[in-house]
This record gives structure tokens, sequence and C-alpha cells, in this order.
């Protein structure tokens, strides 16, 4: 298939659409309104349905009722958005509902700005809203990326009825690049027998629900969900390591900052600094085994987490790497993107530390 | 011997949990029996919401959906999009109607959602305690207007079937209530006209029933249904509010 240039924003949407979703809600906040525009204009005419909620609030408890009818169904967000529609996430994990959130990051905390950030991974990764529950979270770095995990990721929350978020930035879903699609390969899914699609009796009714009074049922769904996390951090485990082969010092990168990372790898060489990169492209489940094998590696002197964030990644690098190494963090944030050159002159003082 | 009454199939044999002197299991089988009736209970999604009512998923025998605190139009919205031909409807109380879920009841209504919405009000907040509703009468005591709700410090009680009869969207609204035989029956026929208005397609629909609370309200059955009849209906005058789109 020839390749087509694409913004990050209107590729997710194109992405989603090829993976059979054909119906989206959501609300507007930039950066990310090519998005719903794009949904807004293409799903009619495939007899899907675009709806603009009243609200974030709204939009994301559409995207439960949808689902429980057995839909592939899509919201995004940016940031402020995002927290809006927590509530509803918790739900959705909590109903076992699978659908696919898209959160095109921006600066925080509050209104913040509108330049691209990575200041939610906490929320990202660590539950948003209220309970013990888990979402996927998939970090692209790059437009290509972001379609093909967009595309796996709706059959990732049909395999496990389970939420899954594509966490990108203002950089990712502002840009373009070169894609290709159609190269998605295909899980075998299990049916959805669980929909509310009208009970004719030739099944158990459907309730869509996460209300559970007795607390040892409650507690029992939670082992229950628990079983389901456990089984999707042994399976779905993306990362991607870069130069790591004899590196001195370790970056640990996601996203758009993974991209700048790239570059600092090659000016770090030149100046005689073996750098090399692990690149979480799940950031939950968390690749936590390749920093432990990393982290055991002689020729590993020290970790660097770069983050467009005042430190929040950096807090599972540390838990990985367990004390076995040291651990430093650079960030930028607000909507700051940091240079290659200072991320350079960071190294260089770790490895002048070293010396 | 003659059958002369049967329990509608649309309910399960599930206990209703409701006190005693609750008019929820009234409502509850009016609506199912209309469902029945109208022979469109295997193509019905009912969303059920929080408050006193939150278990109706245990007692409408159809596929069922439980939503957040205020979001049941949000939900149903999501369902009928999704099964155009599916008879949908949400089951709220007046906290979760009137009050959080505000947003959601207006725009459901206001862009015609085909669905049906169950609006219970009981002036009062009942699984929580006993708490001020935004339906709450003026001079009414509850554990947060324990000196009775005055409009100087909490407002005035909100009318949402005539507030929401404003709007374009909206096939037919009707406030009814539950308090004795004939207004049983009297119920029971708005609640029909409503669901037909979404099978013909015609818009959003909403029924207000005016309910009894008798623990929150601290009386007894006979009491309850008396106050409702004095205090609820001058404040909430019964009637259709919109019928056949035109206010």
């Amino acid at each position: 298939m020839a390749k087509v240039l694409m913004k990050g924003n209107e590729a997710i949407a194109e992405a989603a659409i090829q993976a059979g979703c054909r119906f989206f809600f959501g609300y507007p906040i930039t950066p990310q309104n090519e998005i719903p525009a794009y949904m807004a204009k293409m799903l009619p005419k495939i007899g899907g349905c675009f709806l603009q909620a009243e609200s974030e609030v709204a939009a994301i408890n559409m995207v439960y009722g949808a689902s429980g009818a057995g839909a592939r169904v899509m919201t995004s967000s940016s940031s402020p958005g995002i927290s809006l529609k927590q509530e509803g996430i918790s739900y959705i994990a909590g109903a076992e509902l699978p659908c696919v959130i898209v959160n095109i990051v921006r600066g925080g905390p509050g209104l913040g700005g509108i330049q691209p950030a990575q200041s939610d991974y906490f929320q990202s990764t660590k539950g948003g809203g209220h309970g013990d529950y888990r979402l996927v979270v998939l970090a692209p770095s790059t437009i290509q990326e972001a379609v093909d995990l967009v595309m796996d990721g709706f059959d990732i929350a049909d395999q496990y009825r389970n939420p899954v978020l594509i966490l990108g930035d203002g950089m990712l879903g502002q840009m373009m690049e070169p894609i290709e699609f159609g190269q998605h390969r295909k899980r075998v899914l299990p049916e959805k027998t669980w929909a509310t699609t009208g009970w004719k009796g030739d099944r158990p009714r459907s309730i869509i629900n996460s209300l559970f009074i007795d607390p040892q049922e409650l507690e029992n769904h939670n082992f229950a969900l628990q079983k389901k996390y456990d089984e999707i951090m042994q399976h779905e485990v993306k990362v991607e390591c870069y130069h790591c082969e004899d590196a001195e010092i370790i970056v640990a990168a996601y996203g758009t900052t993974a991209r700048i990372i790239k570059n600092v790898i090659e000016l770090a060489k030149n100046e005689g600094i073996k750098v090399g990169m692990i690149r979480p492209i799940t950031l939950w489940p968390f690749p936590t085994e390749t920093f432990v094998q990393v982290a055991d590696q002689e020729y590993v002197k020290a970790f660097l987490s770069v983050e467009m964030s005042m430190g929040q990644m950096v807090e599972d690098v540390k838990l990985s790497v367990n004390g076995k190494k040291p651990v430093y963090f650079s960030g930028r944030t607000g909507g700051m993107v940091p240079t290659p050159r200072e991320i350079l002159a960071v190294i260089k003082s770790i490895k002048g530390g070293m010396e | 011997m003659t059958k002369v009454y049967e329990k509608t199939s649309m309910l399960t044999d599930k206990p209703f949990h409701y006190c005693p002197g609750c008019t929820h299991g009234i409502i509850h089988k009016l609506v199912a029996e209309v469902i029945q009736e109208l022979g469109v209970a295997e193509k019905t999604i009912g969303v059920a919401s929080v408050g006193c009512s939150v278990f109706s998923y245990d007692y409408f025998n159809c596929d069922m959906q439980q939503a957040s605190h205020g979001r049941a139009p949000a939900v149903a919205t999501g369902i009928k999009r999704v099964h155009p031909d599916s008879v949908v409807f949400t089951y709220q109380g007046d906290g979760d109607l009137a009050s959080i879920g505000t947003a959601e009841i207006v725009h459901a209504a206001t862009r015609g959602e085909k669905i049906t919405t169950i609006f219970v009000n009981n002036a009062i907040y009942g699984m929580t305690g006993g708490q001020m509703a935004p339906t709450t009468l003026l001079g009414q005591k509850t554990t947060t207007s324990p000196n009775g709700r005055s409009a100087e410090a909490n407002g005035y009680p909100i009318r949402v079937s005539e507030m929401l009869a404003t709007l374009n969207g909206v096939a037919y609204i009707e406030r009814v209530s539950v308090h004795d035989i004939k207004h049983i029956i009297q119920a029971k026929k708005a609640i029909r006209k409503a669901f037909e208005a979404q099978l013909s397609r015609k818009g959003f629909s909403l029924i207000e029933v005016l309910s009894t609370c008798s623990t929150n309200w601290g009386m007894t059955p006979i009491e309850s249904l008396q106050w409702l009849q004095d205090e609820m209906i001058p404040y909430y005058p019964l009637g259709i509010k919109k019928e056949d789109g035109a206010v």
C-alpha cells in the first residue's frame, strides 16, 4: 500500500475507522480537535455515528453505553478533558468494557497550556479515577506507530474487555508524517455475548454494571480484574531497546521525547559517550523486566529518565532499576520541549560525575 | 379457577429492596407492564441510575446497563445510537436527574434522543439518607436543611418537566402521580404514551412520577400519600406538559 502524508490526529482517527470503530463521542479541546473533525466528516459516510457531546463527562458515558451495547467505540480529548472523563473511565474498567481513549497531552496542571507535554503519566498509569483498576497505556513516538497502536489497541481492548489509552502529545497530534495503513495483524477475538442488544431469552440477561454491594463479591471482582491485569502484564509489554549494547548511560524516554533522544545518542557518540535508550511503548504494563536486565549489565553505569514533565515515569524507572544503578532525571514541562543539546549537557555532567 | 391477575414477565422474581410505603415498586410495575403490553420486551434496554433505584437492573427483566450518577441519559444515548431500533429507557430519581445529571438530561432532550426517561420525584435523596434534593419543597426538613428549605439559602425547587418542555427535541412530557388508584391508572397511560412516542421516533419523552419516601419524610405510608397530594401536587401540577412535539 502506498504511503500517505497525514497529520497525527487525523491518522489516529483514520486508523480507528480502519480498525472498525464506527462510534465516536467527543467534546472540543485543543490540541486534539482534528480527531473529532475527521470522525464527524467520515463516520456518517460509512454508516457510523459521530456525536459531539455536551461535555467530556457525557462523552465518556456515551462510550460506556455504546461499548456496553457491543460497538467498537472511541473518544479523544486532551489533559483537562481526560481529567473530566476519569469517573467514567473507572466505571468502564469496573464494568469491563472495551474502548479506546486518546489523550493528546498538553501542559498542566489546571487549564495549563496547549503545547505538548507528558505530565499526564501518573494519571494514565496509576489510575486517574477511583478504585483498583488498570488501563493499557500505549505511547507511540511516531505517527506510523500511533496508527499501528490504535489498530491493535481496539483488539487489545476487545481481547481483555478493558479500556485502552493512547497517550500522545501535542507534537504527535499536530505534525505530519508519511504513513502506511494495512499492516495491522488482527487478533482472534471472543464474541461479545455480554453486550446489551435486547434479550430474547437465548442467553443470560446482559447487565453492564460495576456495583457489587456485598464486600466479598466486590473483593472477588477485584481478584478477577487483577488476574486479567496479570495476564496483560505477561503478554502485552512492548518496549524498544535502542543502542543499549555497550551503553554506559541508558536514557529512559517515551513518545516525542524518545525521538529527541535518538538525536542525542548520535551527538553523544560523536563526543565518545556511549548512550542507549529504553523506550517503553506500553507505559502500563511497564517494561520492568527490560530495565532489570539492562541494569544488571556491567557496562551500564547510570540511567537517565528524560520527560516533558517534572519527573513522573522516573519513579517507575527507579522501582525497576531498584538501586542497582543510579537513576537521574531531566525534564522540561509546561509545553517546553527539550533540545538535544540541553539533554547532551545533562549526559555529559552525569558522565563527568562517573569519572 | 379463572386467572384474574398475573405479574408481568418484564419483572424478575427478585424481591424489591424498597422501604415499606415507597412507591418505586408501583412505578416499576407500570413501566414493566407497558413494555410487555407494547410487545417490545425483547428489544428493550434499560438504564439504571444511582440512588434508591440503583438496583433496578435486578428487577427489570431485560438487558440493562447501570450508569454513574446523573449520566443515564448519556449512557442511553450511546446505546440508542448503536441500536437505533431498540427501545431504550432510563429510570432516574430526582437527585440523579435534577441535580448532578442536569446537563445530560437537558442535552438528551434537546437532541431529541429517541429514549424514554422515567423520572421519579420524591423531593428528597433517599438512598443516602434524606438529604435536600433540588426538588425538595420550601420549608421541607431534610438532614441538610434541618430547619426547612429556605429560598434564600437554597433557592427554589426545580420543575423539571416544565423546563424540559420548552425544548424542541422533546416529543412527550407528562407529570403524573401514584398516590391513589385513579392516578396510578393515569400514570400507566402516560408511560405508555411516552414509549409510543419513542417507537414512532418522534423524539425524547419523559414521564415525571411524583413518589413517596416515608422513611426519609418521617411519615407513615398513609401520611406520605396524603402529603404528596396536599404538598407536592400544588407545586408540581399534574398533566401533559408537551405532546406531539408542541409546547
